[in-house]
């Protein structure tokens, strides 16, 4: 079982502790063996050890601490946002976020919307189940 | 000597102090309320020592300005005679200890502060009593603090109601109470009837008063339909919203209070 994540200029990686809980950056520069230069479009460029961090498959192509303009590009040159928004993790992580802003009222909505589903759906296994029968 | 390098400034014309503006001219547009705040003329420095001295703040204020208006002194107001105190008569009784004072007490009762979250139109879920985990619908705080409430009756079976606001959870959602008039509803409204005293009677005269309160009176019934109704409309404008109002609430599996999103 090899590793497939490095730990690279240009990898991609969500926090997963701290102040900026949740967010994608960018290490952009290896300081020692626990800590990582890390920069993203909406955060000032910063420290952060590895334990906070949690590797993503996505890469991009920069060289070692590049300017703020130049990450930016890179980062839409790779499309970053949207492989994230479409990988399996990254939509599990909007799906969990929107269920914890749920309202009351949503909620209700929901239950009901399930319901409904959920007849819709023993209504056509009872078809099936009388076919084969 | 005028090589010392100070301008002294002309007398009165180019150079009038703010303070003598203030007082003795108006201008067209000036009300009292117009005034910008006035800064310090004498900033700090540090704490306790200015940056002007006596006689510079002297002239900033411009007082050596109104003496030369006034004719070399400053303008003085006569003083008012003093009423005279009318000669109070030495009391009857001293006391024998010191009677105390009670301690001066300036609060006033004001309704209990409500919660930003709460506004008319919001549904509310009622926490404690026979209504408890019903959806109701906010009409308007009363005068001693209590909310206002209505389930609507035919939508969920409360009635217009007094609710305290500890015992609610305000969610987000909003009904449309524009057409709702609640000026009618105060704490009397929802007070107890006085009850006529009444001479001990025969049995049968106390069945027959018992059975007759019991009943709520047909105005009250008139006022929950008036209500009701611009709020139904309201209500049945929105999908799933009378449903909802229907139905209570209830903490489930999984469901964390403090994570929830009402």
């Amino acid at each position: 079982m090899p590793f497939k994540r490095y730990v690279e200029i240009g990898r991609i990686a969500l926090v997963n502790y701290g102040k900026d809980y949740g967010k994608l950056v960018v290490i952009v520069d290896v300081i020692d063996q626990n800590r990582a230069l890390v920069d993203s479009p909406d955060m000032v460029r910063g420290q952060m050890n590895f334990k906070r961090l949690t590797l993503t498959d996505i890469k991009i192509d920069i060289k070692r601490v590049p300017n703020k303009k130049t990450l930016i590009a890179a980062m839409e040159a790779a499309d970053v946002k949207n492989k994230w928004e479409n990988s399996s993790w990254g939509r599990k992580l909007i799906v969990q976020k929107k269920r914890a802003s749920l309202n009351d009222f949503d909620r209700f909505k929901i239950m009901l919307a399930k319901i409904k589903k959920a007849g819709v759906v023993r209504q056509e296994l009872a078809k099936l189940k009388k076919e084969t029968a | 000597m005028l090589g010392l390098g100070q301008r002294f400034p002309p007398f009165h014309t180019a150079f009038e102090p703010a303070a003598l503006h203030r007082s003795y001219t108006t201008t067209e547009s000036m009300a009292p309320k117009d005034r910008k705040p006035h800064v310090c003329r004498n900033p700090d420095l540090i704490r306790g020592v200015g940056k002007y001295s006596r006689s510079k703040m002297y002239h900033k204020r411009g007082l050596w300005a109104i003496k030369a208006k006034n004719g070399g002194a400053f303008p003085k107001h006569e003083k008012k005679a003093a009423a005279a105190a009318p000669a109070e008569k030495p009391p009857k009784f001293y006391p024998a200890d010191d009677v105390k004072k009670p301690l001066v007490n300036k609060r006033k009762a004001r309704p209990t502060k409500l919660r930003a979250s709460i506004t008319p139109g919001t549904v509310l879920i009622i926490l404690a009593g026979r209504f408890k985990g019903k959806r109701v619908v906010f009409l308007k705080q009363l005068s001693s603090g209590l909310l206002l409430v209505t389930g609507p009756f035919k939508v969920n079976g409360v009635p217009l109601r007094r609710v305290n606001q500890s015992y609610v959870i305000a969610t987000s959602t909003k009904v449309d109470v524009s057409g709702v008039s609640v000026e009618k509803f105060d704490d009397k409204y929802f007070g107890k009837k006085v009850e006529k005293k009444k001479k001990k009677g025969e049995g049968e005269f106390f069945e027959a008063e018992k059975e007759e309160k019991n009943t709520l009176p047909h105005d009250k019934k008139d006022d929950q339909k008036t209500v009701d109704a611009a709020l139904i409309a309201s209500i049945e404008a929105v999908p799933d919203l009378k449903s909802y109002l229907g139905a209570r609430f209830s903490l489930k599996s999984g469901m964390k209070p403090h994570e929830l999103v009402f």
